[in-house]
């Protein structure tokens, strides 16, 4: 036993796009490959929530569906529990399916409205052929309920989807992905639908569980001010790569990638005195589409900080600094110092 | 700052098949010129529905029970749709809706689109919309050929802002934006920010601006009202719902400890627990009290008004009648 649950190793997802049958006849020149995972790495520890960041495009989600095996990889490996699951025959695939949960992000659309809460929860048990009476199956959903803290079970167990409040929901579909024992869980964009009066709560509920069951999380989202709360490592991706990897709060004090200084800068904080200013944003423009990623650093084209090497050379690979905090900036160093220079004038 | 826009003691409540769901209790509040006032609150609290309301728009089956909304004014309510029409929406006021952004047509382009408001609302001929319409894109940011494009071929962002100039066309004076940033990136959202207060500044504008977001409100509103089920529980200046006072209301105060902040790691982020009240039939007292951590007898029985405790600064709890 390692005390690393998953690891990825330089993996890539590339899509085709649609081509008319008239283009192919014709064989248009080549195809632009949507390149959505251009190449990435990481490790998720045993018991460790590790967060994946980005903007809309960036290939968080089709990270998550590489990992939930929903989606072939073009290259690259994966290893779970260290086993090599790169690629999975249907057998395996159900067993490691049931490893790997994953909660998804609306819980309105994620539950089928004509199932009582109790079916929804034996649903899962039905499908990977869990044996049991009645009554074992019934303790494995009132065990589960119980750990998401929808209490009294029973009283749950025969309401419908509707009668439930987006974050009951949630804890619904929480309890959907424990009661198969998984060893880690899949989460993209849990809380974001979910009121932010009760956010909060439902993080509260998914780190209780993870501390009691052991379980290791990956956390997608776009928002940093959760991901700080939290995670314990992020990675910030940006195109399809990882741009900077490391602990949670280096990440926020000490970014050393100009993206993820754009991402923080621009997150607002419920402060006063900001009316009147148009905030100066390190970034210019839009993502770009993957299927037209920039030479050189993909970023240089956004970045207020790029030279001509940034632009003619090759792509900066993760580089360290210090413990566990990784970038990929040729002059991350240099930008460090004139933002300091910029923040005492 | 003279007022532009007064609601007074407006009640609008959908009438549906189960009873009246009061959406709108009862609630007043002024907009002064070059203002922006922020609607904040959990989902279904009515900002919404006060947005549509103040358009003379209540989505069916809401109706107005009571109360006014002045405009210059003039009380809106009792106005027949024509005159609405050719002279308070979108000559007066106009809206960017939730998710509009979302809601546009995916078969027409958008210069068709943009135009159509345009055709709706003024006598403008074919040409002069078409370089008004490139006009305005300009203004926000779009180069001036997106109008032969759909909206499958724009980023969010870019859709965001084809709809936030449809909305400036005939120069309103006041914009009630609905969630504007909602489903945008932390990036495209501080830039549609940006935009909107160099619009402001432009065209002396006055914003109705709703969001859950008490960050992203701090941000851009001038005033603070806060609602809770279909009611203002407080209303203050940016300095007094943000600055070191902190706010008065005690939901004003855990809706702020509810929201993460990025450089202030705290070891439990608060919640409210429960949910808000059903508006059928919503609780005696005050309508927070169940939820509320102060609340005390008095909260069960009565329902606190609203009061100005200090100057400029109102807010509904009986808290403050104690000594």
């Amino acid at each position: 036993m390692t005390d690393t649950i998953l690891s990825v190793k330089n993996l890539k997802k590339y899509f085709e796009p649609h081509q008319s049958f008239a283009q192919s006849i014709a064989g248009s020149g080549q195809k632009k490959l949507i390149k959505a995972i251009d190449g990435i790495s990481f490790d998720i520890r045993r018991g460790e929530i590790f967060g994946l960041i980005g903007e809309s495009g960036c290939g968080k989600t089709t990270t998550g569906k590489l990992v939930m095996k929903l989606l072939e990889p073009t290259s690259g490996q994966m290893f779970f529990n260290g086993e090599d699951v790169t690629h999975l025959d249907k057998e395996k695939l159900k067993e490691y399916r049931r490893k790997v949960q994953m909660i998804f992000q609306d819980p309105y659309a994620s539950m089928n409205p004509r199932f009582k809460i109790k079916d929804v929860l034996e649903e899962p048990l039905i499908i990977h052929k869990v044996k049991g009476t009645i009554e074992e199956r019934t303790r494995m959903i009132v065990k589960a309920l119980e750990e998401v803290k929808l209490t009294p079970p029973d009283e749950f167990m025969g309401r419908w989807p509707h009668m439930l409040s987006g974050g009951q929901r949630q804890r619904v579909a929480t309890a959907r992905t424990l009661i198969l024992n998984p060893m880690m869980l899949v989460a993209d964009e849990p809380v974001s639908m979910i009121d932010l009066s009760t956010r909060a709560e439902i993080l509260h509920m998914m780190r209780d569980v993870q501390k009691e069951l052991g379980l290791s999380y990956l956390y997608i989202t776009h928002d940093l001010s959760t991901a700080r709360y939290f995670t314990d490592r992020i990675a910030v991706m940006y195109l399809g790569r990882i741009v900077e990897i490391g602990r949670a709060d280096d990440i926020i004090d000490n970014p050393l990638h100009p993206y993820t200084q754009a991402l923080i800068e621009a997150v607002p904080e419920p402060a006063t005195g900001k009316i009147d200013i148009i905030k100066e944003l390190p970034i210019y423009g839009e993502i770009p589409s993957p299927a037209n990623i920039p030479q050189g650093c993909r970023f240089h084209t956004r970045c207020p900080y790029a030279t001509d090497a940034c632009k003619n050379e090759p792509e900066p690979e993760l580089t360290p600094d210090g413990e566990e905090h990784y970038h990929a900036c040729r002059r991350a160093y240099e930008i460090q110092a004139e933002r300091k220079r910029k923040q005492a004038v | 700052m003279n007022s532009l826009l007064k609601v007074e003691n407006l009640q609008m409540h959908y009438f549906t098949s189960k009873g009246a769901v009061r959406a709108i209790d009862d609630l007043s509040f002024e907009l002064m010129r070059g203002e922006t006032i922020g609607l904040v609150g959990e989902s279904g609290c009515g900002k919404t529905s006060l947005g549509t309301s103040i358009l003379r728009m209540p989505t069916p089956p809401g109706r107005y029970v009571s109360g006014k909304i002045l405009v210059d004014g003039v009380d809106v309510i009792p106005l027949p749709e024509k005159e609405v029409r050719r002279n308070i929406r979108w000559q007066k006021i106009s809206m960017v809706f939730q998710g509009a952004m979302n809601c546009l047509t995916p078969v027409y382009t958008i210069g068709r689109q943009m135009m159509e408001t345009l055709n709706e609302h003024s006598d403008l001929s074919r040409s002069d919309a078409e370089s008004l319409i490139a006009e305005y894109l300009g203004l926000v940011g779009l180069s001036p050929e997106i109008v032969q494009r759909y909206p499958h071929e724009l980023s969010g962002g870019m859709k965001q802002r084809a709809v936030i100039a449809t909305a400036l066309f005939l120069k309103p004076e006041i914009i009630i934006l609905d969630e504007p940033t909602t489903a945008l990136d932390v990036i495209v959202q501080a830039q549609i920010i940006n935009l909107l207060k160099k619009l402001k500044q432009q065209f002396s504008l006055s914003f109705i601006f709703i969001t859950h977001d008490l960050a992203l409100e701090a941000e851009i509103s001038d005033r603070i009202c806060v609602m809770y089920a279909g009611k203002i529980v407080e209303l203050g200046s940016n300095a007094q719902i943000y600055g070191t006072q902190s706010p008065k209301h005690p939901y004003t105060e855990r809706l702020l400890a509810a929201t993460p902040r990025l450089f202030k790691k705290v070891e439990q982020l608060q919640f409210i627990p429960g949910t808000p009240p059903d508006l059928i039939a919503p609780p005696k007292g005050c309508r927070f009290s169940p939820r509320c951590n102060k609340a005390f007898d008095r909260c069960f029985q009565e329902e606190p008004p609203l009061i100005e405790i200090e100057p400029g600064h109102m807010s509904a709890c009986w808290l403050h009648h104690r000594g």
